[in-house]
């Protein structure tokens, strides 16, 4: 149990050692905490999977007058989510490792901060710690966006980052009234209170949108996803991989863990709806993929078509689609980050994201162009790879609920070949030109961080049961909740 | 099943060797270990076959690990191999073993001469994976992954972009069948709750099934048929495959992966059988393929296109025999043509490698003068695909036709006239390539020569067993038994020999058969022999001709129909939907507001980081501190 806590709270005090000791020791002090945190939740791991629930629990009073508790839970699905936060913060960290930045101790201290808020988001067993977690983890990254953005224009910048702020704050803000009604309903937040809550149906259909609003928006699904392709391409890569690597999960593990099981009437009247938009998301975000020029936008738009799909794929109320939907997001998690860390080299070397000004690195940068390859092909799902197992469930439990759907939905897999090769043939293939004759090859660093994120390509690729094995207990408990 | 692991990871170990540590190689050490590789393959299928055609193996089917289990999905990795994965594997790394040897004189100039092996051997390991799985999905894994390696080596020189978008087409092309599969494999794991052969036959025997759900499965197994071996109308990649080096079409554009979709047939024929529907309609698809990429290959004058048509051609005449329920027939074709086809595309390479790139037939001309084993094995493999007795592709395309015309006879009448064109096209290339006066360069004469024994040695084996082939599947008339049916009765229970066929009626087909082939031969000679004539210059063909020249304008079509209106819409959604209505409609009056409460919320804001910082840490401290106190 103390393993959890100190696994638990270890974020925080990184965050704070890293800003007191200033900016020479911030990028060594930051790698060095959050490889100490995952190699902690590996313990903590091992102790979730050789616990005869599959689960730990911390509950310690709070504000007990009020019945508001700390209360942590680790079961089969928040333990993925703790090991992949842990596992990426060091990777992403590692990945900007040749970079300098300005202010290096408050940079590195956010992204722990924001570590720790993540993490408390994926643990929160109570609806008030769920919250204040889900608030804290937005602050840093919103800070990232604004002061660390590459973007010389102070004007976009700011723009962007208070865009990307307003639109996540006004979400949240949803959820803050949903929770106070269910608060004054239920006289608890309590998630095993919530799961076997009886609110009428009219209060659900109501109290879901309130959620939905905020999940809706982080996630993204369409059409609230304004936000997402100009905060990627304004943002610091190393933003944009905390962004897109974890935080996208944070909406998806809210409507598994947060929405569904609440409001299972709600969610039945809405499912329709929401698994519509989902799916107008896949296919809508992946053909506008197809032509746009700035790579981080590609991905942007190739983000808002997987996660469509592991959205409608949760909504699908099965096994199949839960944990479809949780190994997806590990995947994901990884992939997205893989594929920012290319645009991040790519930059890096050549001062340019315009696809139509690459070409040739291949030739060049052999090794980089087979790392990338690996990551584009986790990305297009093919077998063996990370990326399959989840698209596969995903796609067939939206075949149980409805045949054309999943065919529809089913045409990514055509779609994202389509333009993830149109990328890759446009940046690494043909001749070289004056931007990437004199393009390096990967460094030591670099390669590290490939190869991590290749080892967990195959790995969840090959041998998937790792993740189903634990899943398959929170799965049924959600699933039972939500179909009550 | 030792052996059965090491036959599947030997090429594996082979990629990774090359793929890793292949620039340190030298190059002969990186060819002989990829081939190595196969051939340790080779010699484990060969003793399982022969065990298989002694009687003394067993079939082996074991599921290896669970790979996905999540509720009542239970998917296993498992493996299943009997008769006709047996056959296959000798296919495979028979064939794909010679390739090697081969490759290794072709690609010996190449500077990325251990990526080349490296893909090779990985392509290998996936067509492996995709005839020993004992369930649908560990054949998606092998059929996707081969679908990569073909991407990769028809996009090998990588710097032609005009190669790349062949390598891009063919992946994205069959994306389009594998989402039929797909569909195909969720149909069949949501009405039977599983995807392996065995339990899912068990399901269709002892259940009654909705014959619309079996058609639907069936068609769209199919649909992924269709983009694996290239037929109507998904067969626009395969010519333009061409690109990789032919090492690559032999192997993979011709003798195994493009068999792929038959194999799929072969293998779920007892879900197939179960749907005439189907049948009739795969039947269709192929006569019509046959007969169509025929014609086209009539007017081709690149020898490498010629022979992708052919391929084209051929595998719709496997299809038609899948169709007409001659299963035997079929699986017999995809053997004789992986001999006789992939002595054909290795002995172009070796003219192309003796042209020195050239490809153009109006240039080569007289060519038997300088190689004369590369012509003869040529020679001989052109007289087997179209069909003369006793040649192996006379055997196996007679026993389709004759299965055929009892069947139907409009498609054998498309069927006989696509093995007329077949006969007449391809000695239409031997002679444009081998005989009359040399008609390219001075400086490409002076250069002609045979190839190297790697090359060479290959050439001889593949064209023996190209003459020989037929011996598996010699008619009951001949010889006692046709061996290759009774080999594979375990497999295809019903399937149908013509025995109830009069032998006078088989001997009139064959004898028609003969003729037409000899007749396509004749007028071959005829036309470019005794009157030389030669292809038509550029520009030069009117009408119709012009049309069947230009391949129909198919790519044209498809580029009309389908290319430019998704990227016109991609650009629409982007600019009018995306940025216009969504954000700047929709989300004006949230992005207004922000704007205010921005402003508002700035003049507040020192911007010191430090400060937020602390407030931020403080506040948590302040938290924590009252839960643990």
């Amino acid at each position: 149990m103390s393993l959890l806590l100190i696994t638990f709270i270890l974020p925080l005090i990184a965050s704070v050692a890293t800003f007191a000791l200033g900016n020479k020791m911030a990028k060594v002090l930051a790698l060095l905490f959050s490889a100490a945190t995952f190699v902690l939740s590996i313990g903590v791991y091992l102790s979730v999977a050789h616990s005869e629930t599959s689960s730990l629990q911390f509950t310690a009073n709070w504000i007990p007058e009020m019945n508001i508790h700390f209360s942590l839970l680790v079961d089969g699905l928040s333990i993925w989510l703790l090991l992949l936060t842990n596992f990426l913060v060091p990777v992403v960290v590692l990945a900007s490792y040749q970079k300098s930045f300005k202010n290096e101790a408050a940079l590195y201290a956010l992204v722990l901060l924001m570590q720790f808020g993540l993490v408390g988001v994926f643990t929160a067993a109570d609806g008030f710690l769920f919250y204040i977690f889900w608030e804290l983890a937005l602050l840093p990254i919103y800070f990232i966006v604004w002061l660390w953005s590459e973007n010389p224009d102070e004007q976009v910048r700011t723009r962007t980052a208070f865009k990307f702020f307003i639109y996540t704050i006004a979400g949240s803000l949803f959820m803050l009234l949903g929770f106070m009604y269910l608060y004054v309903k239920l006289g608890s937040l309590d998630l095993s209170t919530l799961y076997s809550s009886s609110l009428d149906s009219k209060d659900q259909i109501i109290l879901f949108a309130f959620f939905f609003a905020a999940f809706a928006i982080k996630i993204p699904i369409f059409p609230f996803h304004t936000w997402q392709a100009d905060t990627y391409r304004e943002s610091p890569t190393i933003g944009t991989m905390l962004l897109s690597g974890i935080m996208l999960k944070m909406g998806i593990y809210g409507l598994i863990r947060w929405l569904i099981p609440v409001l299972p009437l709600g969610t039945a009247f809405w499912t329709p709806y929401v698994i519509a938009l989902c799916v107008i998301g896949v296919i809508y975000g992946a053909i506008i993929a197809i032509r746009q020029d700035n790579l981080k936008s590609l991905l942007a738009y190739s983000s808002l078509s997987h996660v469509g799909l592991i959205a409608a794929g949760t909504l699908v109320l099965t096994n199949e689609g839960f944990q479809g939907a949780s190994i997806q997001m590990l995947a994901h998690g990884v992939n997205v980050v893989g594929a920012f860390f290319i645009a991040e080299i790519i930059l890096q070397r050549t001062g340019t994201l315009s696809i139509s000004q690459l070409g040739g690195i291949r030739t060049v940068a052999p090794k980089f162009f087979t790392c990338a390859v690996i990551m584009v092909l986790a990305s297009v799902a093919l077998p063996l790879t990370n990326g399959f197992v989840g698209e596969f469930l995903l796609l067939f439990s939206m075949f149980q609920y409805n045949t054309w759907l999943a065919v529809l939905a089913g045409t990514t897999i055509v779609l994202g070949a389509v333009y993830m090769l149109w990328m890759t043939q446009r940046v690494f293939m043909g001749n070289v030109n004056s931007r990437t004759e004199n393009f390096e090859d990967l460094k030591t660093t670099e390669l590290v961080v490939f190869v991590l994120l290749i080892a967990c390509v195959f790995i969840f690729g090959v041998y998937p049961k790792l993740v189903f094995d634990l899943l398959q207990t929170a799965s049924g408990t959600i699933l039972n909740a939500s179909l009550r | 099943m030792v052996n059965l692991y090491v036959l599947i990871l030997a090429p594996l170990v082979g990629f990774l060797i090359n793929g890793l540590m292949g620039k340190s190689l030298p190059k002969s050490v990186s060819g002989i270990i990829s081939s190595f590789a196969v051939f340790v393959s080779f010699v484990i299928s060969s003793i399982y076959f022969f065990g298989f055609v002694g009687g003394t193996q067993a079939p082996i089917d074991a599921n290896v690990f669970d790979w996905i289990t999540a509720g009542e999905t239970k998917i296993s990795f498992g493996l299943l191999l009997d008769q006709l994965s047996g056959l296959w594997l000798m296919i495979i790394t028979g064939i794909g073993f010679l390739i090697h040897v081969y490759s290794i004189g072709y690609m010996h100039d190449d500077e990325n001469f251990s990526r080349f092996f490296a893909y090779l051997n990985l392509f290998i390991f996936f067509m492996l994976l995709l005839v020993l799985g004992n369930n649908f999905l560990v054949m998606f894994i092998g059929w996707e992954g081969v679908g990569l390696c073909s991407y990769l080596l028809i996009g090998f020189w990588f710097k032609n972009q005009p190669y790349n978008d062949a390598a891009k087409k063919a992946f994205i092309m069959n994306r389009i069948g594998d989402l039929g599969f797909l569909i195909g494999m969720f149909l069949i794991l949501f009405y039977f709750k599983t995807l392996n052969y065995g339990q899912l036959k068990e399901a269709l025997a002892s259940t009654q099934t909705s014959h619309g759900l079996l058609i639907a499965i069936t068609m769209c197994l199919f649909v992924g048929a269709m983009g694996k071996s290239a037929q109507l109308p998904l067969y626009t990649w395969l010519p333009d495959a061409m690109a990789g080096p032919t090492p690559v079409s032999a192997l993979i554009h011709a003798a195994t992966m493009v068999t792929a979709g038959i194999f799929l047939i072969a293998r779920a024929n007892f879900l197939f059988s179960m749907a005439p529907e189907t049948l009739s309609f795969i039947a269709g698809v192929g006569a019509v393929t046959a007969l169509f990429a025929a014609t086209i290959g009539v007017l081709q004058n690149d020898i490498k296109k010629v022979l992708a048509y052919s391929t084209v051609s051929q595998l719709g005449l496997m299809f038609l025999a899948m169709g007409v329920g001659a299963y035997t027939s079929g699986v017999f074709h995809v053997t004789t043509h992986a001999f006789f086809k992939a002595c054909l595309f290795l002995g172009s390479g070796s003219v192309i490698h003796a042209m020195g790139g050239e490809q153009d037939i109006r240039n080569m001309g007289g060519l038997k003068k300088w190689m004369s084993i590369t012509f003869i094995t040529f020679l001989l493999s052109s007289i087997a695909i179209a069909g003369v007795p006793p040649f192996s592709g006379f055997f196996s395309k007679d026993e389709i036709l004759a299965h055929v015309f009892e069947a139907n006879k409009v498609l054998w009448v498309i069927g006989s006239l696509a093995s007329f064109l077949t006969a007449f096209y391809m000695f239409r290339l031997v002679i444009l390539t081998f005989f009359g006066s040399f008609r390219g360069t001075h400086e490409q004469e002076h250069h002609l020569h045979e190839s190297p024994a790697t090359i060479t040695i290959p050439l001889v084996i593949l064209a023996v067993l190209a003459v020989l082939g037929g011996l598996m599947g010699l008619p009951e008339f001949i010889s006692h038994t046709h061996w290759l049916n009774s080999f594979l009765a375990p497999i295809f229970p019903h399937a149908e020999g013509h025995e109830h066929m009069a032998i006078s009626t088989e001997f009139a087909l064959m004898g028609l058969a003969t003729a037409l082939a000899v007749i396509g031969i004749g007028i071959a000679y005829s036309l470019y022999v005794s009157k030389q004539q030669l292809p038509a210059k550029e520009g030069e063909l009117k009408g119709f001709a012009a049309l069947v020249y230009d391949k129909y304008r198919v790519d044209e079509l498809y580029n009309a129909v389908f290319v430019k209106p998704i990227s016109a819409l991609s650009s629409t959604l982007y600019t009018i939907v995306d940025k216009a209505l969504i954000d700047g409609q929709l989300v004006e009056g949230t992005a207004g507001l922000s704007m205010q409460l921005g402003k508002r919320i700035r003049s507040l804001q020192s911007g010191n980081i430090g400060f937020y910082l602390l407030v931020m840490v403080v506040a948590i401290s302040l938290i924590l501190t009252y839960v643990f106190i």
